[in-house]
């Protein structure tokens, strides 16, 4: 399948819609909620709670022996909540470290879950197939339902998040801080704690357990490099998360067998790996080009100032010296001269140099501010 | 002189662990005064005031603001935390972390409205940041950082402070800046407590002080106990600053 065809597709037939439409919804709400787990520094927390919800599947399956997608994820919303609180519990009680208490709840449910799982599938019954695509999600299995349901959720959690804005905000800034003015931390914190354990179920279809934490983290992390507000980095998130789902799908559909949630996460990847490199405050490239013009600056002042120590012992300002004299100075190289000659701050005559009126004045305002600050 | 008491602490237990932080603190600190808290590294200065703040849930003890629980009082006390208790790096404004101190008042779910804004306007106009209220506050410097913080405690327009280390890391004219906000707030009644490491401007600074190292050491004018023997019995080794008269 082409391009042209799969856009033509998108809109005529049902099975692409409702999966383009639920992948973009699931990237968008996620994206969103990642933004909080992404400034708390709570990385992991999407996959402890991705991985503690396995055993919630495993146990919905062996109670009920249906293969029901809401009744499966109504067993991973109850063990990945009992997972999270656990690590809440674990945190706040002991002294181990959040990253401590989110590793062992991760490796503690999902062994347990992946235990279930194979002893699911030794049991005579043909009924048991197929639980393992709960592990990396097959998003060909998406119905309308399940896509209305997403969207109601990302409808709710973004009513909630409009609502607690100011104490979402105040509680990731500064928490001691906002349990001094009054507000109940615990409440604002479960809150949106309880809504990224909603999302990454939501997710578990569609993407799996084992790469769901990407869907959380990479549109934040992308979103934060554009942005230093809020309000645009969760907007930005939600969007790069649309997007991820929304081409993740595209491609999966039109390169024949490439299963649709980790091409989803690569596409997200993608996103992180521009950002990172060509935000322009905070990007590698740009920072390496500012970096290198700041050294090129620095580089022409030092040299202009050492022209006008010299020039300044002589009556006449414009007076010829010769370009050796520079030699004895580090920072000097030919560019650096052929640029003050440029910006007209130099005359070169053969071998001699002298300042020019203009470059008299600059270079004595540089010289000031240099000595200022030595001392 | 019958002085009334800001803030009163009565056996006051503190444990991270197993070990006390705070070990048995009753303090009394009467109204209008300028109070330093000194005392060496992990002594327990921040868990003290964190305590009398009800972030920290003590072992035992119990502290009261003017008589009724820290509950009650709220609205009374105003918090400067540590500056590196919080990640500079978030994305917001200068401005919008001075509003913040007025989202106490406004409560559960309302929005700051202009009236805030206004309230934090006037506060970074005090401590000389106006010019800077939209930069991203990575951009700003430490001790920017620190008149933001004390901007927004400014902002609850409170009548106890309970300020961190407010001079860390700043800079001379900064820390002059500072000093001379929190002698307005004396003059103007208010309770000023600060975590202070300078011990030579003590004297200078303030008019009351509180030695503590795990226990309280003293608490009184720093006229009468500030001297060297209680800055050996809170700093351990033999203490002497000069004071001047
Ligand atoms: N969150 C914490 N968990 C465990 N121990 C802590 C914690 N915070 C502080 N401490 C310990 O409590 C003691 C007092 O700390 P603190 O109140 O920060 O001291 P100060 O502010 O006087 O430097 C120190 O020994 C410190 O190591
Ligand atoms: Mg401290």
């Amino acid at each position: 399948m082409d391009i042209t065809e799969y856009i033509k597709l998108v809109f005529t037939d049902y099975t692409l819609r409702t999966i383009t439409m639920g992948t973009a919804i699931l990237g968008a709400v996620t994206g969103m909620l990642g933004s909080f787990a992404v400034l708390r520094k709570q990385s992991l927390l999407g996959d402890a709670i991705s991985h503690a919800a396995l055993p919630g599947i495993a146990i919905a399956f062996l109670i009920t022996g249906t293969k029901d997608t809401n009744v499966l994820l109504l067993g991973a919303l109850i063990s990945g909540l009992l997972g999270t609180f656990w690590i809440r519990g674990i945190i706040s009680k002991t002294h181990l470290k959040s990253d401590t208490a989110l590793g062992l709840i991760l490796s503690l449910f999902f062994g347990f879950g992946m235990l279930l799982l194979t002893f699911i599938q030794k049991q005579p019954n043909a009924n048991q197939a197929g639980l393992d695509k709960y592990l990396f999600g097959q998003a060909a299995t998406l119905v309308e339902s399940d896509v209305w349901l997403m969207a109601i959720v990302t409808g709710i959690c973004l009513f909630v998040l409009l609502l607690f804005w100011k104490e979402f905000k105040i509680l990731l800034f500064d928490a001691d801080y906002t349990k001094t003015l009054g507000f109940n931390t615990n409440f604002i914190d479960v809150l949106i704690t309880s809504f990224i354990v909603l999302a990454i179920v939501l997710g578990l279809q569609t993407v799996g357990v084992v790469l769901m934490s990407a869907m959380l983290l990479a549109p934040a992390a992308a979103a934060r490099q554009w942005t230093d507000s809020l309000g645009i980095m969760v907007f930005l998130a939600a969007v790069f998360g649309a997007f991820s789902g929304v081409f993740g799908t595209a491609i999966s559909a039109t390169q024949n067998n490439l299963s649709t949630g980790p091409v989803i996460v690569i596409v997200a990847g993608v996103f992180v790996l521009v950002s990172f490199v060509f935000s322009p405050s905070r990007g590698l490239l740009f920072k390496q080009i500012r970096f290198i013009k700041n050294r090129r600056d620095l580089q022409l002042h030092n040299t202009l100032a050492f022209m006008f120590r010299i020039a300044e012992t002589h009556e006449n300002i414009s007076h010829p010296h010769a370009i050796k004299i520079l030699n004895n100075f580090q920072g000097f190289t030919k560019g650096t001269l052929q640029k003050l000659v440029r910006k007209n701050y130099v005359k070169l005559d053969g071998s001699m140099w002298s300042l020019t009126e203009e470059g008299f004045k600059i270079a004595s305002n540089l010289y000031n501010q240099q000595s200022d600050n030595n001392e | 002189m019958e002085q009334k008491i800001a803030v009163k602490v009565d056996d006051l237990t503190v444990a991270y662990n197993y070990k006390p932080v705070l070990w048995d603190i009753d303090l009394e600190i009467p109204e209008g005064v300028l109070m330093a808290i000194v005392g060496p590294n992990g002594a327990g200065k921040s868990t003290l005031i964190k305590s009398i703040l009800g972030i920290l849930k003590p072992i035992a003890g119990s502290v009261s603001i003017y008589d009724k629980p820290y509950d009650k009082q709220r609205s009374l006390v105003a918090y400067v935390p540590q500056k590196g208790s919080v990640d500079w790096d978030f994305p917001t404004t200068a401005l919008d972390v001075v509003m913040m101190g007025t989202y106490g008042s406004l409560g559960w779910i309302k929005r700051p409205g202009q009236k805030e804004k206004k309230a934090a306007l006037e506060a970074l106009e005090k401590v000389g940041m106006l010019p800077f209220k939209n930069r991203q506050i990575s951009q700003l410097s430490g001790g920017q950082q620190q008149r933001i913080f004390l901007a927004r405690a400014l902002v609850q327009n409170a009548s106890i402070y309970f300020m961190d280390e407010p001079f860390q890391g700043v800079d001379a004219t900064t820390e002059i800046a500072i000093i001379n906000i929190l002698k307005e707030l004396r003059k103007a009644g208010k309770t000023v407590i600060v975590v202070h490491h300078d011990l030579q401007t003590v004297p200078e600074y303030f008019d009351w002080v509180t030695f503590l190292n795990v226990k309280k050491i003293a608490t009184g004018p720093v006229k009468d106990i500030f001297n060297d023997d209680n800055l050996t019995k809170t700093y351990g080794i033999n203490y002497k600053v000069s004071i001047q008269e």
